[in-house]
């Protein structure tokens, strides 16, 4: 019997992830890629093509767009699309407005950022989707350590961690009812840092907000928050120039930056190991802590 | 660098929190949110130390919500290895919950209080780590500092616990003294214990090794997707898609598709835009035949001189996973890496009593029950003894009206 050393952890996570999107296409008759411009997402475009060319995608992409993105994303988003010569499905927040189905907020921290969810079950239920793929990750926060690959969705869209069905090996049950619908997460075991890595290692192009650039900024609720027009700004916002980069791509209003000298990917890889080894009994870093909060909010609502 | 996925088994009350709480603090792995959650604690050992059980506290909400105790991952790495946690509640009523986590470990941490030895936990612990394959097992003795750091103590569970080893099957058994609560043997060497001269359990685990098995005796390719671009300048490209599961294909090798029986010879390995003239188990790839056969998702490729075992009257393992009963009139469905049928379970042979290994009768199988059963399925199933080749030898049983995973199945042989 001959015996080899296992593959490299990179290629072990990619292998897995092929996999599970290949499970996915073998199936489901209607899945679908949720595509939100970060890195998390974009790192599964690839592995989508990995896994299917030199084929069509078996999915199309779907953005939830708030209409409070940053340029960068949607001019990333767009590149990208053409590039691929995939299908683009694009879910308007400011729809889900205008029908009356959810209410803008109002005052200085109102955000977009919650109304997603109804224009993402909407654009599920239009579309007909029996599978939306995410980009979520099982180190972002404790509920989501728990989540299956293959995570079963009522008719509301809700996750019942009462009702998850045992996931043994690497077989995964995506027998659903009509109505139900499965959010698939390929990348659930890798952490930050692995997706950081392997950005790098593809060489993977990514929206240039990642990287640190200067922008006008103000602070809001101690955190560095880009200055612009979505932001309901007041004389008591003192907007100044600051070198900044977004650890996650977001809606504008909720999106804050850190102070950052990472102007290429080696830089970030460094920043974001020395962030994971924490000093012992010492106050974090404000900035770190404020994008690990950041990252939360993030893991809260998709 | 690699991943090493491990299984943590033992209750609260024999320290497996604080055990991983002290493997992730001492190793510098806590996330930031945890450690500002650990900052902010009023929660301290007797001895005004930190309580590292903090770092798992997912788990205390839910108790405390009363939902069910689940399966948590948690990651780490250093710079040796990057680790998996499969953080497995302990108590019978989550057996289920076990034996998921189990599924996937390449090596389980068996906890033991030592003051407490080899109890009837150990045992069930015990026999589902080696019912679900799991060769590489450590057997942490935990709370050394409660008796003394006693070397006899320590001998006298050693000595129980290879009887035990030998009944149920477990060979590869690294014995370690802890003390999780004071940080002995975890990640740093415990100056507590002359009489030890063994390794700490991270340094255990850094080095352990993981060797897969890539023997062309198991090269096995269930196809999950076939691509087919049907454009112009593609218009006869056909490659099968899927992951190998097991042991090693070349280029040339003659394969045989089952359970169709057509054979024919691989021409093409690829994986993206790489033509490797060897796949190995784990890699995804887009697999590529000399003839144009039917072959479609559900198929298994083989090396067509090692053909797994093809029937459909399946002798094996059982573990029930739903709290509605097991019903011997009802069609399920059984899900085999990608091949999907319908089944019964035509017979029960025996149940396992999980705490003395006893056998017991089989009239009834219930949530958590473990037993030898005999399974009929539609179509035919190509499989491997679980115990020979555990990528190709497991299968869940899907409730075709619920349409919930209500067992696990491991293949053991052909029923007569």
């Amino acid at each position: 019997m001959s015996k080899h050393n296992q593959l490299d952890y990179l290629d072990q996570l990619e292998a897995e992830a092929i996999h599970i999107l290949r499970e996915v296409a073998g199936q489901f008759e209607r899945p679908a890629l949720l595509f939100s411009g970060g890195k998390d997402s974009i790192t599964l475009v690839r592995l989508a093509e990995k896994a299917f060319r030199p084929g069509k995608f078996p999915f199309p992409l779907v953005h939830i767009d708030t209409g409070h993105n940053f340029v960068e994303t949607i001019e990333y988003r767009d590149a990208m699309v053409k590039r691929l010569g995939e299908r683009l499905i694009v879910g308007n927040v400011q729809d889900s407005i205008d029908q009356g189905k959810v209410v803008e907020q109002k005052g200085k921290n109102a955000s977009r950022n919650a109304l997603q969810t109804v224009t993402l079950l909407d654009t599920i239920a239009e579309h007909k989707f029996d599978a939306c793929i995410g980009g979520a990750r099982r180190d972002e926060e404790k509920a989501r350590a728990k989540e299956r690959i293959f995570s079963v969705r009522d008719e509301f869209g809700q996750w019942d961690p009462k009702r998850q069905r045992p996931e043994l090996w690497d077989v995964y049950n995506g027998k659903i009812h009509k109505g139900e619908n499965v959010r698939v997460f390929p990348i659930s075991n890798w952490t930050e840092l692995d997706v950081w890595n392997y950005i790098r290692r593809e060489n993977i192009e990514l929206p240039s907000i990642y990287f640190a650039h200067e922008r006008d900024t103000i602070i809001r609720n101690g955190q560095l928050m880009a200055a612009n027009e979505v932001l309901n700004m007041d004389a008591d916002d003192v907007i100044e120039r600051r070198t900044v980069r977004f650890r996650t791509v977001g809606d504008m209003t909720c999106t804050a930056a850190v102070a950052s000298d990472a102007f290429l990917i080696d830089d970030i890889i460094d920043e974001i190991s020395a962030s994971k080894i924490s000093e012992r009994g010492a106050r974090m870093d404000d900035k770190v802590s404020e994008a690990a909060m950041e990252d939360r909010k993030k893991g809260g609502y998709f | 660098m690699d991943i090493l996925k491990f299984l943590t088994a033992g209750s609260v009350d024999d320290g497996k929190s604080t055990l991983i709480g002290r493997l992730l603090y001492d190793s510098d792995s806590i996330l930031l949110d945890q450690l500002e959650a650990l900052q902010a604690s009023n929660r301290k050992n007797d001895d005004g130390t930190i309580d590292l059980a903090i770092l798992t506290d997912g788990l205390k909400a839910e108790r405390e919500q009363g939902i069910t105790i689940d399966v948590a991952y948690k990651y780490f790495q250093t710079d040796k290895r990057k680790f998996i946690i499969a953080d497995t509640p302990g108590h019978i009523q989550y057996t289920r919950n076990m034996v998921t986590g189990a599924s996937n470990a390449n090596l389980a941490i068996i906890l033991v209080d030592a003051r407490k030895g080899v109890i009837e936990q150990t045992i069930r612990h015990s026999f589902l780590v080696s019912l679900l394959g799991i060769q590489q097992v450590v057997l942490a003795i935990n709370k050394m500092d409660m008796v003394d750091y006693s070397e006899e103590t320590y001998n006298k569970i050693v000595a129980d616990y290879k009887v035990l080893a030998g009944k149920v099957g477990l060979k590869n058994v690294h014995y370690l003294p802890v003390s999780a609560l004071k940080g002995d043997n975890i990640v740093n060497n415990s100056t507590n214990m002359p009489w030890y001269s063994g390794e700490s359990l991270l340094h255990f685990l850094e080095t352990v090794e993981l060797a897969v098995d890539t023997s062309t005796e198991h090269a096995r390719f269930p196809v999950q997707w076939v691509v087919r671009p049907q454009t112009d300048e593609l218009h006869d490209y056909r490659g099968y898609a899927g992951r190998v599961s097991s042991g090693s294909f070349k280029v040339n090798d003659k394969v045989t598709v089952l359970p169709s029986g057509f054979t024919s010879t691989i021409s093409k390995i690829e994986v993206f835009e790489n033509e490797p003239e060897e796949a190995t188990a784990g890699m995804s790839i887009t697999m590529h035949l000399a003839d144009e056969i039917d072959i479609s998702r559900g198929d298994i490729l083989v090396n067509s001189n090692y053909q797994p075992l093809v029937s459909q009257l399946i002798e094996a393992d059982l573990c029930w996973m739903d709290t509605r009963a097991l019903d011997t009139t009802h069609t399920y469905f059984i899900q085999h890496n990608s091949k999907v049928t319908r089944c019964k379970i035509q017979e029960t042979l025996y149940k396992v009593n999980i705490n003395t290994l006893e056998k017991e009768s089989a009239e009834d199988f219930k949530l958590n029950d473990i037993g030898r059963i005999i399974i009929k399925t539609a179509d035919p199933i190509a499989f491997d003894p679980y115990e020979e080749n555990k990528a190709n030898g497991g299968a869940i049983i899907i409730d075709s009206r619920t349409n919930v995973t209500v067992g696990a199945v491991m293949f053991r042989n052909v029923a007569d």
